[in-house]
């Protein structure tokens, strides 16, 4: 079936079987192979990206289901000028990745946090990335590149 | 990872899927936020031939208030009901709840609906819609008929609505002058709990969630009656096992799940002033 | 100013961070088949038959394999030390004898199609009888390999005094287990291959070691090494499971060659739990013994090792275990002796620490109790123990050399940062209040063994005449940031910027040869390498300076804060490295050095972890209050990135002692095979760490580096372990086994309390 999904600002239209995940259509069908698969039962979060402005983790959505609508990936997050966004400037200062795989997730799941809680304490964080699981950093840096990421965009303000 | 081929149409109205339903039987299963079905279909514990998308009935996205009942839609999101002011307001149990399932991402998709309808035993609203004494609203092609929450959990992952019925609406009476309280034990913050429990005391009286303690979403009549009673929340708490049957695991044997509802069911109790 | 020990920014990030790396799942491959293989649903069982025709119909569907149709040899022993008939075969041949074990691939156009034919083949079984336990395995009874006639794949017989411990007044006594985990890289396993026009076998492999997989699909399908050209692109983490070669990449290389197209292969997670290797899994019985004043004597470890199903590296894990047996004390008399079984589970393999954790795990744990028994507080104990630090070299009693150390100042550098005599202050107030939550405080003093294998490693450094640096190494970085680092040293060495630095690793044609990325081996000895290579191409480029300037060879300055050559004395006459390389390619050389540096040997890193735990005594949950890390691993390149491995292991060594364990049931079938069943760790139960570092340079090598990859994994479990033990020793819990859910708490509390079971929480 044809289905039609605004991705990063572009209107992308595939052609593509129903039962297609929405992280497959992503990765196969637009190209965009930033976004990662790391598990099967909705439990590591390396799959999130933005719907309409808001975290989903992308392998628990059929790309039917979301047709005609807004999605941002990993790519699509930087500012206009081609800086990067806060949340992924904070994370090169605060050495907040080292294999990267699960990098995009966490990155697209902390600008919808903060998006929603512009000013969150490491608890709320911690709390917030429950979904997102790294092997890599112990995530210390991660939730010390998502406070300082709050800071930054507080300022930009 | 791939679920299994599958017809896909995506309903525009209520009556639709009403009609489709009536068509096609258990061979269509209702897609909603998809975080129930999808993970199934992933894994390939569920093949259904036909899903009928009703994500976009926007009608059943609401949270309202009545006089003396707050009305979800069925479609409502967790994020939505934990952020909703009519909630945070008049039921704050339940937006507290909502804010608490799974993780934010989950809760940006999954809905009040598709969770009590996949009627899961672990599934933390059940509980709390039971100890609030909602009744849930299905439609069908004979038209709505409002159903007892108590009456709505049949049996394990079974609910009370027939094969042509779409559920519409949850109607919690909204609790005046409530305390409530919320304790769910899991290892980690994205687990199902091992046990969970709800308390929730208000003008209308004392109502008990349990979850995960037996084979559907129970309410503890035991312990509401011993509250009625005048027990304290010890007391009325070692009455929690009483009629639950958990299932044993790795992570808990069945004594030690029954303790742990009792222990928790007293500090929901405490928490909600008793 | 020198580059090194700052805090430099990961040149890797920006890419990762805008784009996101590039895995094997990534690549383009067009015209490329997928395999998925058919896995065994039962844990022991004899393959009856396995029925393929209705896959093999299958539109898309080109063809499905089984063992004997690849024709492949079984995998050899480990390092000549394991039982030869334990070895594994490709694909399941006649015999399953795990859950998940690949019995044929099935090869389609489509992943879609791949996992729908995988519906349609049908195995039949024959039932054997299933051996799950490693203790009951050691008996013999029930054999997985009848030839063998024995279930033990490797041991290490050594001991057997039975006056260890005559003189000891206090003798302590403990069994525990020290649990089978699984080392979940967020990346599962991966490979992609090719047969390119000239007809060499080009292979993608999301693994620590590209030359080693190079060797592998050599000589499994039986081509010189040259004709295999491996490259490793981003590798989404390892941590010691992905340094094996797996039988599926072997068949993705063979389906390669057979069907001459290319072919890619990336299982599910559900797939990798049950296919990656395991980690850990030993029972431990360990014996100490020592003074009423606390003076530590004798000490003996016995290892049960689960090996899994086919002797694999995990049967030799203890070999490292034995190594690391009186950890960091000076305990006069130990001994270890070690079985390792098949089992009907998982093969187990390297994992964060291989070995050495465990053996760390053990002598804490016991330290804890031991300490108990004479009444005397755990960090006292301690101190009394640990190797002083005039000692080194130190010879322990199984003959492991420690280089160097100052073991007490870690120790009490982290009962600082912990404020530790304020912690038990509040835990006595807890207990005397009685508190449902009370406190746990628990220690762990580790030494650890890092490059402890005996491989070498390749670093080259060539200068172009654009101004250009290349480097080239053969470690296999999976996001420990060798980039970054190796170009530190180099750009400390020739004084050129990070940015004109280019790094390359993983592709088997470029660098010629490599040990890869385990053991904490890198920056030893690759990095060692690299800089080796850095220090020689000065040398080189001084000898062309001193002809260019026509001077004296000494009389060549390099001003390392401009990357400029110059004669004593005259510096606003000065030349570039780019002028140099240029005058080099005149001449028809080159400004490059490679080195092959022999391992320099071993290095001993060394701490204290202290971790502060909160238990409900009402219910068993564990909440993490603190966690206090110090870790020496001598001279520190890079704070960044040597940070960043302790929080790593951290995490990891936390999620052992409180959470993660892979669980069987009795029929062999495994009940932990989703991230949703398996307990994972997330930050939400974790704390943000105090870590602090010590630095006593090693006289072993040139950097006076010691490997850090390991050594937050070896310190934490055993603090948290003590810790959460430690909260509720008041109530008369003596030991509980790990991982320390909420159940296994409270059943512990619940025996002492009503004095029944042997409180030790354990299975």
């Amino acid at each position: 079936m044809q289905i039609d999904i605004t991705v990063n600002g572009t209107a992308e239209s595939h052609d593509v079987e129903a039962r297609t995940l929405l992280v497959y259509y992503l990765r196969d069908a637009v190209g965009l192979k930033g976004t990662n698969v790391g598990c099967d039962t909705t439990s590591c979060g390396a799959c999130t990206v933005l719907l309409n402005g808001e975290s989903v983790k992308s392998c628990t959505v059929l790309a039917a289901q979301v047709a005609g609508e807004e999605v941002t990936t990993i790519e699509g997050l930087a500012l206009e000028d081609g800086r990067m966004h806060p949340v992924q400037q904070a994370f090169q200062e605060c050495h907040g990745l080292q294999c990267g795989y699960c990098t995009p997730g966490m990155v697209m799941a902390i600008t919808s946090l903060l998006a929603e809680n512009p000013d969150p304490t490491e608890e709320y964080i911690r709390l917030g990335l429950e979904g997102n699981l790294c092997r890599c950093t112990g995530y210390h840096n991660i939730v010390a590149a998502a406070l300082a990421a709050s800071q930054a965009l507080e300022m930009r303000q | 990872m791939i679920p299994a081929t599958f017809d896909y149409v995506r309903a525009g109205s209520v009556d639709e899927v009403i009609g489709l339903l009536g068509e096609h039987g258990d061979d269509a299963k209702l897609l909603a936020g998809g975080h129930s079905l999808l993970p199934l279909m992933k894994l390939r514990l569920a093949q259904p031939a036909l899903l009928v998308d009703i994500g976009r009935l926007r009608e059943l996205s609401y949270v309202t208030e009545e006089e003396d009942v707050i009305a979800l839609g069925a479609l409502t999101r967790h994020h939505d009901i934990a952020t909703s002011p009519v909630t945070l307001s008049s039921v704050p149990l339940l937006a507290h709840v909502a804010g608490q399932i799974g993780d934010p991402q989950v809760r940006h998709r999954g809905t009040i609906g598709g969770s009590i309808c996949h009627g899961d035993p672990a599934s933390d609203l059940a509980a709390v819609l039971l100890a609030l004494g909602a009744t849930f609203v299905a439609q069908g092609p004979n038209g709505r008929r409002e159903i007892d929450a108590q009456d709505f959990f049949v049996s394990f992952f079974e609910v009370a609505l027939r094969s042509d019925e779409l559920l519409v609406e949850i109607r919690v009476p909204r609790p005046l002058d409530a305390r409530w309280g919320f304790e769910k034990l899991t290892k980690r913050a994205q687990d199902w709990a091992i046990v969970g429990a709800v308390a929730v005391r208000s003008r209308s009286g004392v109502g008990v969630g349990l979850i995960n303690l037996g084979p559907v979403p129970l309410r503890s009549s035991a312990v509401e009656a011993a509250v009625v009673a005048g027990s304290n929340a010890a007391e009325a708490a070692a009455f929690a096992a009483e009629g639950t049957e958990p299932s044993a695991d790795f992570n808990g044997s069945v004594a030690y799940r029954q303790h742990v509802a009792r222990v928790l069911v007293r500090r929901a109790l405490e928490k909600a002033g008793v | 100013m020198s580059i090194l020990g700052n805090r430099v920014l990961r040149r890797e990030d920006p890419k990762f961070l805008t784009v996101g790396g590039t895995y094997v799942a990534d690549l383009a491959l067009p015209g490329s088949v997928h395999v998925t293989f058919v896995r065994s649903s039962m844990a022991h069982a004899r393959i009856v038959s396995v029925d393929s025709t209705y896959a093999q119909a299958m539109p898309g569907v080109l063809a499905v394999y089984t063992n004997d149709d690849l024709g492949l040899p079984k995998f050899p022993t480990i390092m000549g030390m394991t039982n030869e008939a334990m070895t594994p075969p490709m694909l399941a041949s006649g015999t399953v004898r795990y859950v998940g074990e690949p019995i044929a691939a099935i090869v389609a156009e489509s992943r879609e199609i791949a996992e729908d034919a995988l519906e349609q083949v049908v195995v039949e079984y024959e039932p054997l009888k299933v051996v799950i336990d490693p203790v009951k395995a050691r008996t013999d009874e029930d054999l997985l390999f009848p030839d063998a006639g024995t279930n033990t794949s490797f041991s290490l017989d050594f001991g057997g005094d039975e006056t260890l411990f005559d003189d000891c007044e206090v003798v302590v006594e403990l069994t525990l287990a020290n649990q089978r985990v699984a080392p979940c890289p967020l990346e599962v396993r991966s490979a992609a291959a090719h047969m390119s026009e000239d007809g060499r076998l080009e292979f993608n492999s999301s693994t620590q070691a590209p030359h080693g997989v190079r060797d592998a699909l050599a000589t499994f399908l039986d081509l010189e090494p040259d004709q295999v050209h491996v490259v490793t692109p981003d590798v989404g983490g390892g941590f010691g499971a992905k340094g094996a070669v797996y039988p599926e990449d072997i068949v993705v290389g063979w389906c390669a060659q057979k069907l001459g197209r290319p072919v890619r292969w990336t299982e599910t997670r559900s797939e990798s739990m049950l296919g990656l290797g395991h980690g850990r899994a030993q029972v431990q019985h360990v014996r100490i013994g020592g003074t009423r004043e606390g003076a530590v004597l004798a000490y003996r470890i016995e290892v049960l090792q689960d090996t899994g199903a086919y002797a694999g590296f995990g049967a030799v894990l203890p070999f490292m275990t034995r190594m690391m047996t009186s950890g960091p004390y000076k305990i006069p008399r130990a001994e270890c002796a070690s079985y390792s079984v098949v089992t009907n589970s998982t093969p187990t393999t390297a994992y964060r620490g291989a070995g050495r954790p465990e053996a760390t795990a053990a002598v804490e744990r016991i330290m804890d109790l031991f300490a108990r028994e004479i009444d005397m507080d755990p960090a006292e104990l301690r101190r009394r123990n640990l190797i002083e630090k005039d000692d080194f070299p130190y010879t322990t009693p199984v003959d492991t050399v420690y280089d160097v150390g100052d073991y007490h100042r870690a120790l009490d550098l982290a009962l600082e940062v912990a404020g530790y005599d304020d912690l038990r202050a509040e835990q006595v107030r807890r207990r005397t209040a009685g508190d449902v939550r009370q406190l746990g405080i628990g220690l762990s003093c580790y030494v650890e063994i890092t490059n402890g294998l005996p491989d070498g490693e390749f670093g080259a450094v060539e200068v172009r005449p654009d101004g250009k640096v290349i480097v080239r190494t053969g470690t296999s970085p999976h996001g420990q940031g060798h980039v970054t680092a190796w170009s530190m040293l180099v750009a400390e060495q020739l004084g050129v910027a990070i940015e004109d630095i280019e790094v390359i690793h993983g592709d088997t044609d470029v660098v010629p040869r490599g040990a890869g990325t385990m053991g904490s081996r890198s920056l030893q000895v690759g990095g060692a390498a690299v800089n080796q290579a850095a220090v020689d191409v000065v040398e080189k480029a001084k000898d062309l300076a001193a002809d260019l300037f026509e001077a004296d060879r000494d009389d060549i300055v390099l001003d390392k804060a401009n990357g400029r050559f110059h004669v004593v004395g005259t510096p606003a006459l000065s030349r570039s490295w780019a002028e140099l390389a240029e005058a080099a390619a005149k001449d028809g050389t080159a400004l490059f050095a490679e080195v092959d540096l022999a391992s320099p040997g071993p290095t001993y890193p060394f701490g204290t972890h202290i971790s502060v735990v909160e238990v409900d005594t009402e219910t068993g949950k564990v909440n993490v209050l603190r966690h206090i890390a110090v870790d020496d691993a001598g001279r520190i390149i890079s704070p960044l990135l040597a940070e960043g491995q302790v929080h790593g292991g951290i995490a990891q060594g936390v999620a052992q002692a409180l959470l993660e364990e892979v669980v069987y049931d009795l029929d062999g079938n495994p009940l932990t095979s989703t991230l949703a069943d398996y307990s994972f760790i997330s930050a939400a139960e974790l704390p943000s760490y105090e870590t602090r570092f010590t630095e006593t340079p090693t006289p072993v090598n040139a950097l006076g580096a010691k490997g850090i990859g390991e050594s937050g994994t070896i310190g934490s479990t055993p603090a948290v372990h003590n810790a959460v033990c430690d909260a509720v020793a008041h109530l008369g819990v003596r030991h509980i086994d790990m991982p320390t859910t909420p159940v296994r708490v409270w059943s512990a509390i619940n025996d002492a309390v009503t004095g029944h079971g042997t409180a030790k929480g354990g299975r």
